[in-house]
Order: C-alpha cells, then sequence, then structure tokens
C-alpha cells in the first residue's frame, strides 16, 4: 500500500486532543473548532537495496558527470567530504546512509589504486564531532582504517593553512574553502538531504567555508531575503551560494556530488504514536502516550533529555543520486518535495506549533533558548513555498519549555550572546554590530577548533536564521517556557494554550484562523 | 535617653549567630548582646571634643555583621564594650546646633597621642597605628568604643572637633548620612589606582557598591566600569551611578572575559581586568575577583572580609596585588591632596546619593530596621537608618522595590 498523503483537519467537536511537542516531552491541547492541524505525509518507501542503488547512483551520474570509477585513478588526491553531526534528526540507526555511501566509494577508490584518501567532516562552523559520533555516521570500518591514521579530519575554519581563498563572484563574495578539498584531483561530497534547504552548492560552499566566505550569506540581510529558505527560487541564501559553488567549479575544484533522500520514518516503535494520527491512535498508542508522559512528568531534565537523545531514528534512504552539483540537486529537491509538500490553502492568523528536544545544533546537547527560537521561527515557520502559514503581522505560538540552560562545552558563545547581545536587542538587523567581536574573539576560537564548541559567531546566525519571521510576525508567544528566558528573547510567555491564544487576541482579535503544524515529522507546507 | 548597647557577652554573642544563621542577616539582633536600654550621654573626653545629637544613623555591613556575631575575633582588641554602635552619623553640635557628620576614626589626634603615628602624621587617620592606646579606651572608631557613644543613640556621642565636617545647606539630612560610606567609597576608587584607560570590575551593589561606582564613575571616570549586581533595584541604580555595564553576579567573569578577550585556563582567566573591586568580602567574591583580574592587576577589598578560604596560587602566579580599602583620611587626586570627607560630600552632592536611603526606623523598632538592612537587596532597598528625629515614631519608607528613576 502506497503511503498516504499529507492531511489538512479541520477541527471539530468530536477532533481528539492534539499532540503537541513540548521540549522533552508531549502535550495534548484542544484546540478550538475551525482550527486548522496539519499532518504531514506518511513516509515514503524505502530503497530495497540502497548498496545497489548507491552503485547505480555511481555509475550513471546526472548532468555531465561521468561516472566515478571513471574518475578515480592511481597517483590522484581523493577527498571524500560528508555532512556533520547536525543531519540527519534525529541521527539514524546504524548504519548511517554516510557510511553506506563512502564505504561504495572507497571501494571504487581501492580498485581504482587510489591511496591518497582523506576524509573531511564539513562541520563549516559548527562544532567538531566526537569519536563516537564520526563512528556511528562512518561506521566502524571507515573510522578505523582512517582516524588512526590522520585521515579522518574535521574542517577547521580558523586554520588559515587549511584554507584557499578561490575568488570573489560577481556580487564580490569571498570563496575560502578547505585547502585539501579545493585542490584535491577529486572532491566527493556525501550530502544527507532532510530539508529542500540541504545540499546542492550549499554543501561544498557551506559546508567546507571560512567565516570570511559564509559571513557574505549568513546575515540578517540575505535571511530576510529567504522567503523560504526551503524553496531555493526564492531564497538569497542559495543564490549567493550558487554564485559560490559556479565559482568553484570554475576555479577548477571537481565535485562530483552524492545527494541522499531520507524518508520521514523518525521514530521508533515505542514511540510511534508520535508520527501517527491521534484519531487513528491504537489502545497501544495511547498507553504509551500516557505512560511516556506520566514517566517524563517524574524524570529530571537531564535524564529526559539522554533519554530522547538516545533515540536513533528508523529513517531509511529512499533515493540516491550523484555527478554534477545542480543536476543532482534538482533530483534531490524533487525528492524532498514529492514527500513533504502538502497543499494548504491560505494563510490563517495563528500558526501554532510544538518544538521537539533536538534541532541541528543540539544533537546530543541542550536545546537552549536561542535554538529554540531558531527551531520555531528559522526552521519551522520556514517549511513552507509560497508564502508563510502565517500572515503578515500573525502569531506564532510555540510549545516548549524554553530553559534558560545551555551547554557550555557545546556553546559556550552562546551564553555570552543571550547575556549580553540579547540584553539589549533582539532586532536582527541591529546585533550585526557584535559580530565581529564574537567571530573573532580568540577564546571562542580556541574552543571551536580544540573543544566541541560551535563557532563564536554561531548564536548570530541563529539569530539572523529568524530574521524573515521576526520581520513578518506581530507577536511570538512561547507556551510553557521559563518566562526569563522567553523575555529575553523578545516573546511573549504564557502558561497555557488557552492563555496564549488568549494573548494572541489582542494581536490577530477575537476570532481568528488558526493552523497547527503536526510536525515532525517533516513537512512543509505548499501555501496557496 | 534611650540606645542601643552591645556588651561583651559571648553566649549571646553565639546565640546572635546562630539565629543569623537560620533567619538571615540582621536576625542576630532580637537574641545577641544588642539591647536597647537606658543610656547615659558620654563625657567629654577633653577640651577639644563636642557633644553631636544625631539626627540619622545607618546601618552599616560591619554594624550588621557585629550584631550578627560574625565579625573576626581580629577586632577584639580594637573594640571596647559595652559600646553604642553607629558611625555613619549626621547630627547636630550641642553648642552650635550646626548639621555636621562625623569622620568616626579614632586617630592619635582624638587619642591625645603626641607625637602622632606616622600614618596619622600623612593624614591617612584610616591607617592610625594607636587605636587601641592613648586616653581613650579601645576603639577603631566611634560606635565601636565606649568611652565616645555612637549614633545609635538619643543620648548622641561625642566627637574630636578633627572628626567634624560642617554639612553644607544643600545636602539633605538623607546626603549627608551617606557622606561615611561614600568617604569609604572614594577611598577605595583611589586605591583602585585605576586610569581612564582602565576595565574596572565591581563585585557587589549594595550601599557600599554603589557608593564605589558613583566614586569611580566621578573621580576615574575608567574607560569601561561593570558591576555584578543581584537584584533589579541595584541594577538601575548601578547604571544610573554610571556604570557602563550591569549584571548579574554570576555572569560578571563572562563579561570581563568578553571584554578583554582572555582565554581561559584552570577557571581563571588568561587577561582579564586592570581592577577588581570587592564590595561583598565573601570567600567566594574573594575567589572570584582573582579569576577575572588581569596578570599584575590589582584586586581592592572593600567589604569587610573575615576569615575566609580562597586558593591564593593564581595570585601568586600571576603576581596580583590585593590591598584593603579600609576608611579614610586623605586622598591625592589629580595632583591635589584632600580629605577624603570633603571629596565624598562632593561626589554625595553631585550623584545625589541621599535617595539611596530605603528606608528610616525609630531606635525602639531595631529588630525590624537590622532585619530589613540584612535584607536590603532582597527587600528592594539600598540604606536603612535609625531616624533620631522623631523619638519612638515610625517615619520610614517602605522598603521600596523601585529604582532611580521611579
Amino acid at each position: 500500500m502506497s503511503p498516504r498523503p499529507g492531511f489538512v483537519l479541520e477541527v471539530d467537536r468530536s477532533t481528539p486532543s492534539t499532540l503537541f511537542w513540548h521540549g522533552e516531552g508531549y502535550r495534548l491541547e484542544k484546540l478550538p473548532v475551525g482550527s486548522r492541524v496539519l499532518y504531514a505525509p506518511e513516509p515514503v518507501d524505502a530503497l530495497p537495496d540502497p548498496v545497489g542503488a548507491i552503485r547505480r547512483a555511481l555509475d550513471e551520474p546526472l548532468g555531465d558527470a561521468a561516472p566515478l570509477r571513471s574518475q578515480l585513478h592511481a597517483g590522484m588526491t581523493l577527498t571524500i567530504a560528508f555532512d556533520d553531526v547536525s543531519l540527519p534528526l534525529p541521527p539514524m540507526r546504524g548504519p548511517d546512509v554516510r557510511q553506506l555511501v563512502i564505504e561504495q566509494v572507497l571501494e571504487l577508490a581501492a580498485e581504482a589504486g587510489v591511496d591518497d584518501v582523506v576524509l573531511i567532516a564539513a562541520l563549516a562552523l559548527h562544532r567538531r564531532m566526537t569519536d563516537a559520533e564520526l563512528r556511528h555516521a562512518l561506521g566502524a570500518r571507515v573510522f578505523d582504517a582512517f582516524a588512526p591514521h590522520g585521515l579522518l579530519w574535521q574542517h577547521d575554519a580558523e586554520d588559515p593553512d587549511q584554507l584557499v581563498h578561490l575568488g570573489l563572484t560577481d556580487q564580490g563574495e569571498d570563496v575560502e574553502i578547505n585547502k585539501r578539498a579545493a585542490t584535491s584531483d577529486l572532491l566527493v561530497y556525501v550530502n544527507i538531504n532532510l530539508v529542500a534547504m540541504d545540499g546542492g552548492h550549499k554543501s561544498v560552499a557551506t559546508g567546507l567555508a571560512s567565516y570570511k566566505s559564509l559571513r557574505h550569506h549568513h546575515n540578517a540581510h540575505t535571511m530576510a531575503q529567504s522567503r523560504s529558505f526551503m524553496d531555493q527560487h526564492r531564497s538569497e541564501l542559495h543564490s549567493s551560494n550558487w554564485r559560490m559553488g559556479r565559482l568553484i567549479a570554475a576555479s577548477g575544484v571537481k565535485v562530483f556530488q552524492i545527494e541522499t533522500n531520507l524518508n520521514t520514518d523518525t521514530f521508533p516503535e515505542q514511540f510511534r504514536f508520535l508520527q501517527r494520527r491521534e484519531w487513528e491512535w491504537t489502545a497501544r498508542d495511547r498507553a504509551a502516550f500516557l505512560a511516556s508522559s506520566k514517566a517524563l512528568e517524574a524524570t529530571p531534565d537531564r535524564v529526559a533529555r539522554s533519554i530522547f537523545h538516545s533515540i536513533r531514528a528508523p529513517h531509511k534512504m529512499s533515493a540516491v543520486q550523484a555527478g554534477e552539483v545542480e543536476a543532482v540537486h534538482a533530483r534531490t529537491t524533487e525528492n524532498v518535495y514529492a514527500q513533504q509538500l502538502l497543499e494548504v490553502e491560505g494563510q490563517s492568523d495563528i500558526l501554532t506549533m510544538g518544538l521537539p528536544y533536538i534541532c541541528p545544533y543540539n544533537v546530543n546537547s541542550i536545546m537552549n533558548p536561542i535554538l529554540v527560537a531558531c527551531l520555531g521561527l528559522g526552521y519551522f515557520f520556514n517549511m513552507y513555498r509560497g508564502q508563510p502559514l502565517v500572515r503578515a503581522g500573525g502569531v506564532v505560538i510555540m510549545s516548549h519549555p524554553t530553559p534558560w540552560a545551555f551547554h557550555p562545552g557545546h556553546h559556550p558563545s552562546y551564553i555570552d550572546f543571550f547575556e549580553q547581545v540579547l540584553a539589549e536587542t533582539t532586532d536582527p538587523a541591529e546585533i550585526g554590530k557584535y559580530e565581529e567581536a564574537f567571530a573573532t574573539d580568540p577564546w571562542y576560537i580556541h574552543l571551536y577548533r580544540t573543544g566541541n564548541a560551535y563557532h563564536g559567531v554561531h548564536p548570530f546566525y541563529m539569530w539572523y536564521w529568524c530574521a524573515h519571521a521576526l520581520e513578518h510576525l506581530g507577536s511570538v508567544i512561547i507556551v510553557g517556557g521559563d518566562r526569563a528566558a522567553v523575555r529575553r528573547l523578545g516573546f511573549k510567555p504564557a502558561s497555557s494554550m488557552a492563555d496564549a491564544l488568549e494573548m494572541a487576541s489582542d494581536v490577530v482579535g477575537r476570532d481568528p484562523s488558526i493552523t497547527h503544524l503536526h510536525s515532525p515529522p517533516l513537512l512543509m507546507a505548499d501555501v496557496r | 535617653m534611650k540606645g542601643l548597647v552591645f556588651e561583651h557577652n559571648l553566649a549571646r554573642f553565639a546565640a546572635s549567630r546562630l539565629a543569623s544563621v537560620v533567619g538571615g542577616s540582621g536576625r542576630g539582633a532580637a537574641v545577641g548582646p544588642l539591647h536597647f536600654t537606658d543610656v547615659e550621654p558620654p563625657e567629654l573626653p577633653g577640651p577639644r571634643w563636642h557633644r553631636v545629637h544625631p539626627i540619622l544613623a545607618g546601618i552599616c555591613g560591619s554594624d550588621l555583621s557585629t550584631v550578627d556575631g560574625r565579625s573576626s575575633r581580629y577586632f577584639e582588641d580594637v573594640v571596647s564594650f559595652p559600646f553604642v554602635p553607629g558611625h555613619e552619623v549626621v547630627g547636630t553640635l550641642d553648642d552650635t546646633d550646626a548639621r555636621v557628620v562625623i569622620e568616626p576614626v579614632l586617630g592619635c589626634l582624638a587619642r591625645g597621642i603626641v607625637p602622632p603615628c606616622a600614618a596619622c602624621s600623612r593624614g591617612a587617620t584610616g591607617g592610625c597605628e594607636r587605636v587601641a592606646f592613648g586616653h581613650l579606651a579601645p576603639g577603631l572608631q566611634i560606635g565601636f568604643c565606649s568611652d565616645t557613644g555612637g549614633g545609635w543613640s538619643s543620648g548622641g556621642l561625642v566627637a574630636h572637633e578633627a572628626q567634624l565636617h560642617r554639612v553644607p545647606d544643600e545636602l539633605s539630612d538623607d546626603d549627608a548620612v551617606m557622606v561615611e560610606p561614600t568617604a569609604c567609597a572614594v577611598h577605595a576608587a583611589v586605591a583602585a589606582g585605576a586610569e581612564a584607560t582602565s576595565a574596572v570590575a565591581v563585585l557587589g551593589a549594595g550601599t557600599l557598591g554603589l557608593c564605589t561606582v558613583a566614586a569611580l564613575a566621578q573621580l576615574t571616570r575608567p574607560a569601561w566600569l561593570a558591576v555584578g549586581a543581584k537584584y533589579d533595584h541595584q541594577r538601575r541604580w548601578a547604571q544610573e551611578l554610571g556604570a557602563d555595564e550591569v549584571i548579574d553576579p554570576e555572569q560578571l567573569v563572562r563579561a570581563v572575559r568578553r571584554r578583554s578577550r582572555s582565554l581561559e585556563a584552570s577557571g581563571t582567566l588568561t587577561g582579564g581586568a586592570d581592577v577588581v573591586i570587592d564590595c561583598v568580602g565573601s570567600d567566594e567574591s574573594i575567589a572570584q575577583a582573582l579569576r577575572m583580574v588581569r596578570p599584575r592587576g590589582r584586586v581592592v577589598l572593600v567589604g569587610m572580609p573575615g576569615r575566609v578560604s580562597v586558593d591564593l596560587a593564581s595570585l601568586w602566579h600571576r603576581e596580583v596585588t590585593v590591598v584593603g580599602a579600609y576608611a579614610y583620611g586623605t586622598e591625592e587626586i589629580g595632583g591635589l591632596v584632600r580629605r577624603t570627607f570633603d571629596v565624598a560630600m562632593e561626589v554625595v552632592a553631585v550623584k545625589g546619593l541621599g535617595r539611596l536611603v530605603s528606608a528610616r526606623y525609630p531606635l525602639d523598632r531595631f529588630e525590624e530596621a537590622l532585619a530589613h538592612a540584612g535584607a536590603a537587596g532582597r527587600r528592594g532597598a539600598v540604606k536603612v537608618v535609625f531616624d533620631l528625629r522623631a523619638r519612638g515614631h515610625f517615619r520610614g519608607t517602605r522598603p521600596s522595590t523601585k529604582g532611580p528613576d521611579s
């Protein structure tokens, strides 16, 4: 039976309560009659033979690329870059798709007698991955073959000896990327595509870039002009990356792009109710919901966090394509849209969303308030094509505990950003005056290069991610959050959904239209 | 005449300590060696002494330490019992009715010691070497000496003419009662040795912390003046009095790190502030000061510490100078040598520090007054004083939860 498409439910009196994610937990909320609830399409089918599909993709590349095996020869330098720990979400059950792909690339390289091979985690300004995370992503065999010999690198955007400046785009944007990748005879990039924003020229132009390069598109102006950045044809973020990608190609860097689509099979069996529609819950689903809710209520935050971060998603690869970057990415994006798009008629006054425990930047870490804002206003708000789900001047209501808590090892500059910058202004256009001080702070640079810390400038990027939403919305309300933390974000705290709707009426009137984004699993609204 | 008298009673001293531990600062008054009782006006010790009738008398952190049985045993030989506390005093002279503030240190001049000690000869009376000697009973200040009385008594006190400072008409009584703590702050600001290019961090935003901010802002104007303040009203005051950045005390080290662009090693900044002024005086605050002062920088202890346990390895390794800042005398500012109290009066006038007086109590409600002072930050107050103008009648303001511009 083929998977069912997404579904727009109109709430009536008989509609059961709707599940809202709430950090390391979830709540059932009764939405007003007439509200719309957007349910994601069911996960598409997994490839029956993923290894075979990978081999075919490598042998039958898209665009003007030659088959990978024909590009490999003894004496060449080969670099294989791969997406970092921010993908997929949640981390997938082994074998990770990166492992499957890289093993096939390495087999072909071995057959061709290539012996100068380096693997690079394309971190951009993300934190370095731990050995355990690398081992999970690459598999023990690859990790053990490369890491002990110093052939498994993590991109260092702050090491001038590891960077090369390839020139300026026609818009004057610096293109500075990893030198090993740029000077290899072939750069193979292994991507995981979970949302439409990922992949394409963004893989190399962002993942292997320096701050000098990234600042051209990771800024308030570009993000506000990306409407949305899940729609690359209306995204200034992508336009900039595409200009850079083309310059990289024109500079002689040979990129062989491998992109994979994962299906949206997000939660394991014991949490299966999280991706089912509430009226279809079985007795077992209801029991699982009740038991886990009660257990979580009595569980300390730290333990609950640990439980959720141990979840391994049953994601499966649904497609793989390889070859020339743009041709590959066009196919990948088609696949993403085919799986995630849900047609929605018109905007609403209020958009509600329940935010889960995880986003791309807190894997095995704490979802701090800045990441809460970014997940809600950066990611979920932007999960649209056409126009936002909520009208200009409307209200977003997010449900999340939003603790005033940070992981000091992963997010040190976030703490300072929260204490210093957001205490003064929450305007994305205004915070830029602090950016350079954070970006060049030697302590943050030290922690980024030697520890597992996000780069000093990263919290600014998270806030720029929110720029479009902040410009668009009349108000943002967080239900059940730490009140001081919520206020520091410039949002309004509410203790319940009913209170939040009451507060929203000050902005959108007393009879607002309401849409709830029932996600994850991921869905992208095609708003007409 | 009624007044508060502190007696030497070890059992009650211990009880007050226990009460303050259980009930909080200021709670030692109910069970300790402090009594509200009949007092006789003190005798004039000599011809150049004057009788002073207090108008307002402040409650200081050192008073609270005494009342709570927490003061260091170091002071045992430099006080004499029984004594009437109260050294932050504005009053009127018995003979001329002129308004004066008291410079309470009992140095060589007051003690009739000739020739004066080296410190007093230099005008540094706060460093007097003879506070336990001479014709007066031991006592480092009025308010700790059995011969002079103190401000917490309607019977008044006696002060040597060298200790009297006329209050200009433009200063209110509230302003005037803030002169003594401000003089301590002026002395600390000078002791800090900060320059116009310096980064200065102040820990604590009670009375002393806020007065220190005011003094630094007016006298030194360092390039960056950051304050760690726990409560909202303290933050608003610190901002108004001249701080560039006011933050939660827990965030102060991070703010200093950002400013100095330091790295960190062993929990200590590799760089840091040029000067850290500790207006708290606890183990934690001194340790925090050492964490955030730069190598060869200076830590000034303004808040009265007692016995503390602090790891001094970083002090040794980074050649940090730690100095105490107690009381006053004369200061060299801009090449001129001036009496600290004169400078303090200017700071009080310019900054309007009388506004820091948050509540006034009659003497007979001393338990409430001391409890209020002990919980001043939490209760939205800064300076709590005894009001001796209307005896037995509470004229006090309610604790304010509002800030400087409310």
